[in-house]
């Protein structure tokens, strides 16, 4: 590892989101959704929203910088930023923000996502026009439309690998809507659901039931990031930026079907950077927030980073342990994409610095060390590790 | 290599777009090969490595002088998907049904993507040896590549 780092140089200082909805729920359109998330953000901060000077977005993000400042009344715009891929580069995103800060780009960055599914693009819909091409041209004339199915198509070889049952995955489906109970914010509040219900509920594509799969939302979450510096001097406690990695590891090409390591999550080689730039090992992790599209690539995602080893997954991944107040290690303690909103998981930033500010709806006791980690399967992916 | 078509019944309804090689034409070798009834996959000129998905250039030696080797229809089944939930909707009559991930132990078990004909809630087994099928699309001019388990 070279000397030279992001440890401890920026923090996320103010959190925000929309109000969360059912996909076509929302009263106001996409780009509002992002303005009411930065607005947020930018209050719980204790800044002026005119102190915003960075943008920085991910998963080719629609509402673009020019209009968001200009809506906004941004007096300056320094830095904006995408990062490349879809949902793997949430944490890519924040890690941008953290660089740009402390190399002095810009002071503040609101980093956002905002999603009204269907307005600009409807994930779940995959790739079936006619502009099909390249590599998803081996797979749709197959059927193979959508990431569910293309990410089932791993988690079946991983599951026949390591000797992975259905239970690994409902634990993390069920814990993600353990925590919306306890979460107003989150659209299956007041919805638990129960084992029965999981196993009754249709198959979407197996492995996968209706609840393994994240739900289809209109919402918009969003952090300002700043320096370590201006960040102690601000209202809420820092969650200073520990560590951030991004990429993919060999030749794990997005939509190919012939990636070496195939039932992988793409995060072996990930993992290790993270973990050395923090300092850190897996049993220091005290919270994680894993990006849940689909329950099965977070049981891989947890063996890939160190958790357990993925033949220790049958006994490690289970609801006791997963959920709080009482479990080894929770997951998604918002309720994630699975129960709280999907925001192609930029909400999880926002839950993994509530947990080490101390004030999540399912707060770890003493948390100092909260992981996120971006969307597993998709390349590039990123993840980060905060601290109080 | 199995050269007999599935007949006249499709295993999809026509409700998907044809396979729609990549603009810059690096994979339309493969797919003219299939009207065929051949399966090629992609070789290095320079230093023999097979490679699929196509690429413009061989990722061992970085040789652009790209060539392309005929393999057997004999496959393995890798990994499986049984779709209930169809995208685009207009599949729904066809479901469920399986898509499965074959290797293809004479390239390097380099790996293509194709539908396994027969039950569609047949049991299915990892590693089950699969051989190819031919469905010709003959008015609109393409050919898709299917599996069947080896008799």
């Amino acid at each position: 590892m070279e000397h030279n780092t992001i440890k401890d140089k920026a923090a996320i200082v103010g959190v925000g989101e929309s109000a969360y909805y059912k996909r076509g729920g929302s009263p106001v359109p996409e780009f509002g959704l992002a303005c009411q998330a930065i607005i947020n953000a930018a209050n719980d901060a204790g800044i002026k929203v005119t102190d915003i000077d960075g943008l920085a977005s991910f998963a080719m993000e629609a509402n673009e910088p020019s209009r968001l400042a200009g809506g906004l009344g941004l007096r300056e715009l320094n830095f904006c930023n995408m990062a490349w891929t879809g949902g793997g580069g949430v944490a890519a995103a924040v890690a941008n923000a953290a660089a740009a800060v402390a190399c002095g780009y810009a002071r503040y960055v609101a980093v956002f996502r905002a999603l009204a599914q269907g307005q600009t693009f409807r994930f779940g819909q995959g790739t079936t026009g006619p502009g099909m091409a390249g590599l998803m041209g081996f797979t749709v004339p197959y059927g193979l439309t959508t990431p569910a199915q293309k990410i089932a198509m791993r988690v079946r070889r991983f599951m026949h690998e390591h000797k992975i049952t259905q239970d690994a995955l409902a634990a993390v489906s069920l814990a993600s809507y353990h925590h919306a109970q306890f979460n107003p914010r989150a659209v299956m509040y007041g919805r638990p659901l129960t084992r029965e219900a999981y196993d009754n509920s249709r198959w979407i594509v197996e492995p996968f039931h209706l609840y393994d799969c994240c739900m289809e939302n209109d919402g918009a979450s969003a952090v300002i990031v700043t320096t370590a510096e201006r960040a102690r001097d601000l209202r809420q406690k820092p969650a200073y930026i520990m560590a951030a990695a991004q990429g993919s590891d060999y030749r794990d090409i997005h939509d190919s079907e012939n990636v070496p390591d195939f039932p992988s999550a793409n995060y072996k080689h990930l993992s290790r950077r993270l973990y050395e730039m923090a300092g850190i090992e897996p049993k220091d992790v005290d919270v994680v927030q894993s990006y849940d599209h689909f329950s099965g690539a977070v049981v891989i995602t947890l063996a890939e980073h160190g958790f357990c080893h993925p033949d220790e997954l049958m006994d490690f991944c289970t609801l006791e342990n997963l959920t709080w107040p009482n479990g080894k290690l929770p997951l998604n303690t918002s309720g994630g994409n699975l129960a709280e909103c999907y925001v192609i998981g930029m909400q999880l930033v926002n839950e993994a610095a509530r947990q080490v500010r101390g004030d999540s709806t399912c707060q770890v006791k003493d948390a100092e060390i909260s992981m996120m980690i971006s969307g597993s399967v998709t390349t590039p992916a990123s993840n980060l590790i905060l601290h109080r | 290599m199995a050269t007999e078509t599935s007949g006249s019944q499709y295993y999809l309804p026509e409700a998907l777009p044809p396979p729609h090689p990549a603009p810059d034409g690096r994979d339309l070798e493969f797919w003219e090969a299939l009207k065929r009834h051949q399966i090629v996959v992609q070789r290095c000129n320079s230093c023999g490595n097979l490679q699929m998905e196509p690429e413009w250039l061989c990722h061992k030696c970085l040789s652009f002088d790209r060539g392309w080797q005929q393999v057997e229809g004999k496959g393995r089944i890798y990994s499986w998907v049984r779709i209930w939930h169809p995208v685009p909707a207009a599949l729904k009559p066809a479901c469920p049904f399986v898509v499965v991930l074959v290797e293809l132990p004479q390239a390097n078990n380099l790996r293509i993507a194709g539908n396994l004909l027969g039950d569609p809630q047949q049991p299915i087994e990892i590693g089950a040896p699969v051989e190819a099928v031919f469905e010709d699309h003959r008015e609109k001019g393409y050919t898709l590549l299917q599996w069947r388990l080896a008799r």
